[in-house]
C-alpha cells in the first residue's frame, strides 16, 4: 500500500535528507529535495547530483546529509553518471544478484542541466534509461556567484550580465527546457513548484511509477541570487505559478495537461517587484521592458492552454 | 589450453572482453578503437556475453557512465583513443580519485591539431598523470594478455585503481598477427568474480561518493591516495606470476632485452620496440654491445628498477613516440632521466622523437640511433640532446 | 580533523546522515517562536522548512529543533494561523 500523500502521514516517514546541510537559510533547494524523497518514500532510491549548491552543501568534508546512496561526479554529467548506475542495476538484476526495486533520481541545478549538462541529459533521455531527472531551477549559476545561465529570465540582473547603464540585464529569453525535454518524446515531463507541494509530490510519484526516462523541472527560488528575503521562497514560488511565469503542467506520452490553473492570473509585476534582480526594471523608462515580459508570459500561457486540450484533460 | 588464431589487435582485445564479460560497458566510437567496440557489440547482440552496453553520446559521458556503473558495484570497461581520451580527461582523475577499477584499452593515436588518425603516444602520455595505472603493449598478444591481467590488477583489494592498456593504433590494432588465445574457462577463472567495494547499490548501507573537500583535508586525501601507488608494482608482478601459470608467457614491470652486458641501450615503448629488437640482434652479430629496455608498467613508473637496469650503460637513447607539445623533452625521456639522475653511475641520456602521427619507424632509424650511441659512448660527447628522427628537412 | 592514514578509499563517506553532527543553529539571527493556541497543526511549517527543524509527533506540530534552525522565517511566512493570528512569529536571536 503506497503511503498517502498527505502531510500527516508523510510526517511519520524518515527524512532521508537530513538537517546539518550548509545551504543558505531560506534556500528552496532542500525543500524540493525533501519533497522529492518524501514522494519516493515507498522505494529505495539512488541519487546523483551535479556540482552545484546542493552538492557542495549536502556533502562536504566527512559530513553528508544524504541517507540514500548518493554520487557526485562532475558538473556536466549527472545524467551520464546515473545512466551508468542504472545500467549496472539492470545488469546485476538480470544476473540475479539484486532483487530489489530501486529508483534512480538525478537532482541537479539549472547550470548542470540547461547548459553544461544538457548534452549528457539529452543523451541519457534518448537512450531511454529508467531514471527520473529533476532540475532544481534557481535560474543562474548560483554556487559560483550568481552568473547567468540558459535558465535566467530575460532582463534579470546577474553578475555576468549585470543591469548596467547600457544593457538592462540578460538580453535573451530563457530556454524552455521543459518543452525541449517534452520534444524528446519521453514518457513523462512536468513542471512543478515547492509551493504546490501536493502537485509536486504527485508528479514525482507518477514519474517514478513509469518505466523509462522522466524529467521534472522545479522552480527553486534563491534569496541570495534573486536579492529577496530569506522567508519568501514559498511565497515567490506561489506567485510564479499564479502569474503563469511558471505554469504547472505535465506532458504524458505527448499529451499536455495543465495541473493547476490559477483562479485569477496575476500581473507579472507582482512577482518581479519583490526581487532585487529585477529592481532596475522599475526605473522610469523601463516600462517597455516590463510590457515585453508580460506579453511573452501571456503568449506562452495561451499556447499552453491551446496545447492542453479539454478532452485530454480528464483526470 | 590455447587456440592459435590470426587476428588483429582490436579483435584480440575484443575477445578478451568477451571472455571476461564486464557487467557494463559504456563506449563511444573513435578511430582506431572502433573495431574493438564494434566486435564486442556484436557479441552483446548475439547474446554471447551478459554485458549491458551503454552507447553514450560522447567519450566524456562514456567515462562518466563508467564511473557511475563502477561505483554502483560491478565490473566496468570501455575503450578509446586520442581525442576521445582527451575529452574524458576531466573524468579520468575522478575515476582514479574515487578508486574505481575501470579497465580501458587505449588504442594509441595522435592528438589534434592537426587531426591525425594514426599512431603515436601523445594521447595516453597526455593522460599519464591522471592516476590511472598504465600498461603498454608491444603487439596484439601483449594487448590481449595485458587486458586480461588489467582486471586482476585493477580489482585487487590493495589497489582498486583504473587501468589503461595501451597498444598502437593501426599498427597493432588493425594488423593481423599470430595470437594464442587462452581458453574461455581459464580466463574466467583467472579474472574471477568481481568483488565490489562500497557499492552504491548496497542500499542498506548508503554511501556518499564525491564530497567537497576543502583546504583542511584535501592534502591528506591526496597523500593517502599517493600511498596506494607504491603497492602497484608488487601486484603487477604477482598477477604476472599467476598469468605465467596459465599461459606460459612471462611478464614483468618491463622487458629487458640483452641489457646485462650492454654498453649502450635504447628505451622504447610498444610496437617500435619489436622492430628495434631485430636491429639490436643485427648489431650484436657484429659484436656491438647494445641492449633494449621496453617499459610495460609506465604508471606508476618503476624508477628504482629501471634506474638499476640502465645505470651500468655508457649511453642510452630514449625513443619517444610523442613529443610534449610545449617544448620539453619527450615524456618517456623525462621519467627515465628521473630514474637515473640521483645515481652515481649513470649513462649519457639522449632523446629522439620518432613516428609521430603514424610515420613509419624503420630498421634504419634504429640503426641511426645505435650508430650515434656508439659515437657518444666512445667520445663522451653529445651533439644534440633532443632531436626528431626520420623527418624530412 | 582526521589524518591521512584514516582517509577511506576514494574519500567515500560511509556514514549516512553524518551532517547531523554539524549544528547549523548557530547561524541564526532570528528565532521562530511557537504560539500553540493559534496552531491548527496544518504542518505547512514542517513541509516548508528547509532544515527539517520543525518537530512533529503523531501528526501534530510540537516545536522547533533549535540545533539546526537557521532562522529563515519561511515557517512564519507560510503559517496560516487561526483567524489571522499566526502560530509562529520570528524574534531576534538573543545570544
Amino acid at each position: 500500500m503506497a503511503t498517502p500523500l498527505n502531510l500527516k502521514e508523510l510526517s511519520n516517514k524518515e527524512l532521508r535528507f537530513t538537517s546539518g546541510h550548509r545551504l543558505c537559510p531560506g534556500c528552496a533547494a532542500p525543500i524540493v529535495v525533501k519533497m522529492i524523497l518524501l514522494a519516493a518514500c515507498d522505494w529505495p532510491v539512488v541519487v546523483a547530483s551535479s556540482t552545484g549548491c546542493l552538492e557542495v552543501s549536502s556533502c562536504i568534508s566527512t559530513y553528508t546529509a544524504w541517507k540514500v546512496p548518493w554520487i557526485h561526479n562532475a558538473f556536466e554529467n549527472a545524467a551520464a553518471t546515473l545512466s551508468g548506475v542504472e545500467t549496472m542495476y539492470r545488469a546485476l538484476k538480470k544476473q540475479g544478484k539484486i532483487d530489489k526495486d530501486i529508483k534512480f533520481i538525478a537532482i541537479s541545478g539549472d547550470g548542470g542541466t540547461y547548459d553544461i549538462g544538457f548534452q549528457s541529459l539529452s543523451g541519457a533521455m534518448e537512450r531511454w534509461h529508467d531514471m527520473l531527472y529533476v532540475c532544481y531551477d534557481n535560474e543562474a549559476y548560483m554556487n559560483t556567484g550568481i552568473q547567468r545561465s540558459g535558465a535566467t529570465p530575460i532582463y534579470a540582473n546577474t553578475t555576468t550580465c549585470p543591469a548596467g547603464s547600457v544593457i538592462p540585464g540578460k538580453p535573451q529569453q530563457r530556454k524552455d527546457l521543459t518543452k525541449i525535454m517534452a520534444a524528446h518524446g519521453i514518457p513523462y515531463v512536468a513542471q512543478a513548484s515547492p509551493s504546490h507541494w501536493a502537485d509536486l509530490m504527485k508528479k514525482v510519484r507518477k514519474a517514478l511509477e513509469i518505466e523509462g526516462p522522466k524529467f521534472i523541472n522545479v522552480f527553486t527560488p534563491c534569496n541570495r541570487g534573486w536579492r529577496t528575503k530569506t522567508d519568501d521562497a514559498i511565497l515567490l514560488s506561489r506567485l510564479a505559478v499564479e502569474t503563469c511565469f511558471w505554469p504547472l503542467y505535465e506532458v504524458e506520452n505527448g499529451v499536455t495537461r495543465i495541473t493547476f490553473k490559477p483562479r485569477e492570473k496575476k500581473p507579472i509585476i507582482d512577482f518581479l517587484k519583490l526581487q532585487g534582480r529585477f529592481k532596475h526594471l522599475f526605473e522610469p523608462g523601463k516600462e517597455k521592458l516590463l510590457e515585453q515580459i508580460q506579453q511573452t508570459i501571456d503568449a506562452n500561457w495561451e499556447k499552453l492552454l491551446k496545447e492542453s486540450s479539454p478532452e485530454e484533460n480528464k483526470e | 589450453m590455447t587456440k592459435v588464431v590470426a587476428v588483429t589487435g582490436n579483435e584480440a582485445v575484443a575477445n578478451a572482453f568477451r571472455q571476461i564479460e564486464p557487467d557494463v560497458c559504456a563506449a563511444y566510437p573513435i578511430t582506431p578503437q572502433t573495431e574493438l567496440m564494434q566486435r564486442f557489440a556484436a557479441f552483446v547482440s548475439n547474446g554471447q556475453v551478459k554485458t549491458e552496453m551503454i552507447l553514450v553520446e560522447s567519450e566524456h559521458s562514456a567515462m562518466s557512465a563508467c564511473v557511475g556503473a563502477a561505483a554502483a558495484g560491478g565490473r566496468v570497461a570501455t575503450a578509446t583513443s586520442s581525442q576521445g581520451l582527451a575529452l574524458m580527461w576531466e573524468i579520468l582523475f575522478i575515476a582514479s580519485g574515487l578508486r574505481l577499477p575501470i579497465v580501458m584499452p587505449v588504442v594509441n593515436r595522435a592528438l589534434s591539431a592537426p587531426i591525425n588518425i594514426h599512431c603515436d603516444h601523445s594521447d595516453a602520455m597526455g593522460a599519464r598523470d591522471s592516476g590511472w595505472i598504465q600498461l603498454w603493449s608491444e603487439n596484439a598478444q601483449e594487448a590481449y594478455d595485458n587486458t586480461i591481467q588489467a582486471f586482476r590488477i585493477a580489482e585487487h583489494m590493495d589497489i582498486r585503481l583504473p587501468v589503461m592498456v595501451c597498444y598502437d593504433g593501426f599498427i597493432i590494432s588493425h594488423s593481423i598477427e599470430r595470437i594464442e588465445y587462452l581458453d574461455d574457462e581459464l580466463v574466467k577463472k583467472f579474472v574471477g568474480e568481481y568483488k565490489p567495494l562500497y557499492p552504491l547499490l548496497d542500499i542498506e548501507h548508503p554511501k556518499s561518493y564525491g564530497p567537497l573537500i576543502l583546504t583542511d583535508l584535501y592534502h591528506e586525501v591526496r597523500k593517502s591516495h599517493s600511498e596506494v601507488y607504491k603497492k602497484v608494482p608488487k601486484v603487477v608482478l604477482e598477477v604476472a606470476k599467476d598469468f605465467k601459470k596459465i599461459s606460459g608467457r612471462t611478464y614483468g614491470l618491463f622487458e629487458s632485452y640483452r641489457l646485462d652486458d650492454a654498453e649502450i641501450g635504447i628505451v622504447i615503448l610498444n610496437s617500435a620496440a619489436g622492430t628495434t629488437k631485430d636491429v639490436v640482434d643485427e648489431y650484436r652479430e657484429k659484436g656491438v654491445k647494445v641492449g633494449l629496455l621496453k617499459p610495460r608498467l609506465f604508471r606508476p613508473f618503476p624508477y628504482e628498477e629501471i634506474g638499476k637496469e640502465l645505470s651500468h650503460l655508457k649511453a642510452v637513447c630514449v625513443l619517444d613516440r610523442a613529443d610534449a607539445f610545449g617544448g620539453s623533452f619527450g615524456p618517456l625521456y623525462l621519467d627515465v632521466a628521473a630514474s637515473l639522475c640521483n645515481l652515481k653511475e649513470k649513462p649519457i641520456l639522449i632523446n629522439r622523437i620518432y613516428g609521430l602521427g603514424g610515420r613509419d619507424y624503420m630498421p634504419e632509424h634504429a640503426q641511426q640511433v645505435i650508430e650515434e650511441l656508439q659515437k657518444i659512448a666512445k667520445t663522451g660527447k653529445v651533439k644534440i640532446l633532443k632531436e626528431y628522427i626520420g623527418v624530412r628537412e | 580533523m582526521i589524518g591521512w592514514k584514516n582517509i577511506p578509499p576514494g574519500m567515500v563517506i560511509l556514514e549516512p546522515g553524518s551532517a547531523l553532527k554539524f549544528k547549523t543553529g548557530s547561524w541564526r539571527a532570528f528565532k521562530p517562536r511557537w504560539i500553540e493556541e493559534n496552531c491548527i497543526h496544518c504542518l505547512f511549517c514542517w513541509i516548508y522548512c528547509p532544515d527539517n527543524a520543525v518537530k512533529v509527533m503523531d501528526g501534530k506540530m510540537v516545536g522547533f529543533d533549535y540545533d539546526y534552525c537557521k532562522g529563515c522565517g519561511i515557517c512564519a511566512t507560510e503559517c496560516p494561523g487561526k483567524k489571522g493570528n499566526k502560530a509562529i512569529v520570528m524574534e531576534e536571536e538573543v545570544k
